[in-house]
């Protein structure tokens, strides 16, 4: 399995990561040998087996649908970058 | 112990950097109180990826610099509870994410026998305030092999329990499907009495289930001839280094002699096991670090522009590990990708967890090696994430069945350094694992 640098750029932006040339070069080369050591599942005949997202038989369970009191403003906010003291703030989106 | 005893072994300590934080005033504003309870008094440090009421918590990470827990994970407030002493945040892999507590942002932990290698990971923190008599005993996470793995490097009890046997409420999720909160102890009873305590019910974790915790530390007792204990044949093939193996197979003819049943089993699945896990942990992952974006918490790069500033927070704020396996996961759950990856490991995880079942129908408990080898020496592997991850291979299995396993140490290397074995029991069924520990730890002495 070989990685392309351009396949590499796109996943960094799929995941918002902004990548230097050499940490470019050094995952396509990386990933590629993971992804090939992947490959060995392949091997697996998994015909009619059903994929297993959670390891107990579980059914989802809702609490009561009742107003409980949560975290507070104050708490939230607390470790955030910027705030107005009401919301969490980030750079303009709308340019002007 | 005494505060200041406790205060003088973290400063001779320190050399170890077992710690990303202690909290000198807050310690000794717990021992003011009585300590009253089950694990009264007892010092037990806290994984530096599970929040603390009003102290840092960093999961070894830049990009969490300066963030401060508002609550008490559900663990942590039952130990406080039973009396115990939250004595400090330990060091890891950032996010969890390694085998050796070397990808840390605040420098590499080191081994508590031999400074000169690892101390094994991700709990590495953990497991080294343990083993180097700083603290009674302390918490881990365990995703694949992180509370065992350093419990094997340096000589102590890993207890990873059955998934969902306890709250990961206040655990920094890493993988939803495989994170369990795990016990780092020198001895059998102390890990019995605190899974005791932190085990159960919350209704801030959905995935906790309403088993019964049995009162584990009261039913250790047992006779060798009550057991039927298969040896997986996979486990012990070519990779297992002869101190280790030689270890473990002198255990297990102790155990015989004293009249248990030995039986050989199969579990065919094991060599995709490694695959399976790094798909799975990677894709989640991607995931559940996407909240890590500068605007509700930690650091943020500054930036004019908004996707700017989300990409160079993220640049910035991670280290390289954590990178690879998040470009990693999102490679696997992208578009054309889904299916030849994600949904192949998902269905091949339902075969190896059918191994398990089957071999546990005729067998008590399963008794592996818990790593191929003593710890490394650092830095060996740090540049090779494949030789990093397939350090992992006898314990990821354990988390993508999610079974309950133990780490225990059964001697040392030619160099001293020492040996762990893993016994591993049918889901919920952590009793077992505490009472062979118990015959073991009765049987060495």
């Amino acid at each position: 399995m070989k990685i392309s640098e351009k396949e590499v750029l796109h996943i960094a932006k799929l995941a918002r990561l902004e990548l230097t040339d050499e940490e470019v070069e050094t995952f396509a080369h990386q990933m590629g040998d993971i992804l090939t050591y992947m490959d060995k599942l392949n091997e697996v005949d998994t015909t009619d087996v059903e994929p297993l997202s959670h390891v107990h038989d579980m059914v989802n369970r809702l609490r009561e649908d009742k107003a409980e009191p949560s975290i507070s403003r104050e708490d939230a906010l607390k470790n955030a970058p910027e705030t107005d003291g009401t919301f969490f703030k980030v750079p303009r989106v709308i340019k002007e | 112990m005494t505060i200041s005893e406790f205060l003088e072994r973290v400063q001779n300590a320190e050399p170890l950097n077992a710690f990303i934080s202690v909290d000198e005033t807050d310690i000794r504003e717990q021992a003011k109180e009585q300590r009253k309870g089950m694990l009264g008094g007892m010092y037990v440090a806290i994984k530096d990826n599970i929040s603390v009421l009003n102290q840092p918590l960093s999961c070894a990470s830049h990009i969490l610099e300066n963030f401060v827990s508002p609550y008490d994970a559900t663990a942590v407030k039952k130990l406080k509870y039973a009396g115990a002493i939250i004595a400090g945040k330990t060091n890891m892999d950032e996010f969890a994410m390694g085998s050796s507590s070397e990808y840390s942002h605040y420098g590499p932990v080191k081994n508590a026998i031999n400074p000169e290698y690892v101390a094994g990971g991700s709990s590495g923190g953990s497991a080294v305030a343990v083993a180097a008599g700083i603290v009674d005993a302390a918490l881990g996470s365990d995703t694949g092999g992180s509370v065992r793995q350093p419990a094997s490097y340096n000589g102590i009890l890993g207890m990873k329990p059955t998934y969902g046997r306890v709250s990961r409420y206040g655990l920094v999720a890493f993988a939803s499907s495989l994170d369990q909160i795990g016990i780092m102890s020198k001895t059998v009873t102390d890990s019995a009495r605190i899974l005791e305590i932190i085990a159960g019910e919350d209704a801030r974790d959905a995935t906790t289930v309403p088993e019964p915790v049995p009162p584990f530390s009261q039913n250790l007792e047992s006779q060798a001839g009550d057991w039927k204990i298969g040896l997986p044949e996979e486990y012990f093939t070519e990779g297992l280094s002869t101190s280790v193996r030689q270890a473990v197979d002198t255990q297990v003819a102790t155990l015989k002699d004293a009249g248990a049943t030995i039986v050989p089993i199969s579990l065919p699945h094991t060599e995709f096991a490694i695959a399976i896990y790094y798909i799975i942990t990677s894709a989640e992952a991607s995931s559940n670090l996407a909240r890590y974006d500068g605007v509700r918490y930690g650091f943020r790069h500054e930036s004019d522009d908004l996707l700017e500033m989300y990409n160079r927070t993220r640049a910035g704020g991670f280290g390289t590990e954590v990178k690879r396996r998040i470009m990693l996961g999102t490679y696997v759950l992208s578009s054309g990708y889904y299916d030849a990856y994600y949904d192949k490991a998902q269905r091949v995880r339902r075969l190896l967890q059918s191994d398990f079942s089957n071999a546990f129908q005729s067998v008590d408990a399963i008794i592996t090696p818990t790593t191929p080898t003593t710890a490394f020496k650092r830095g060996e592997k740090m540049d090779d994430p494949l030789a990093m991850y397939l350090n992992d291979i006898y314990t990821v299995s354990v988390n993508l069945a999610g079974l309950p396993a133990m780490s225990l140490p059964v001697g040392t290397d030619e160099d001293g350094l020492p040996i762990g074995l893993q016994i591993i029991a049918p889901a919920f069924k952590e009793e077992t694992i505490f009472k062979i520990g118990t015959l073991i730890e009765r049987l060495k002495s």
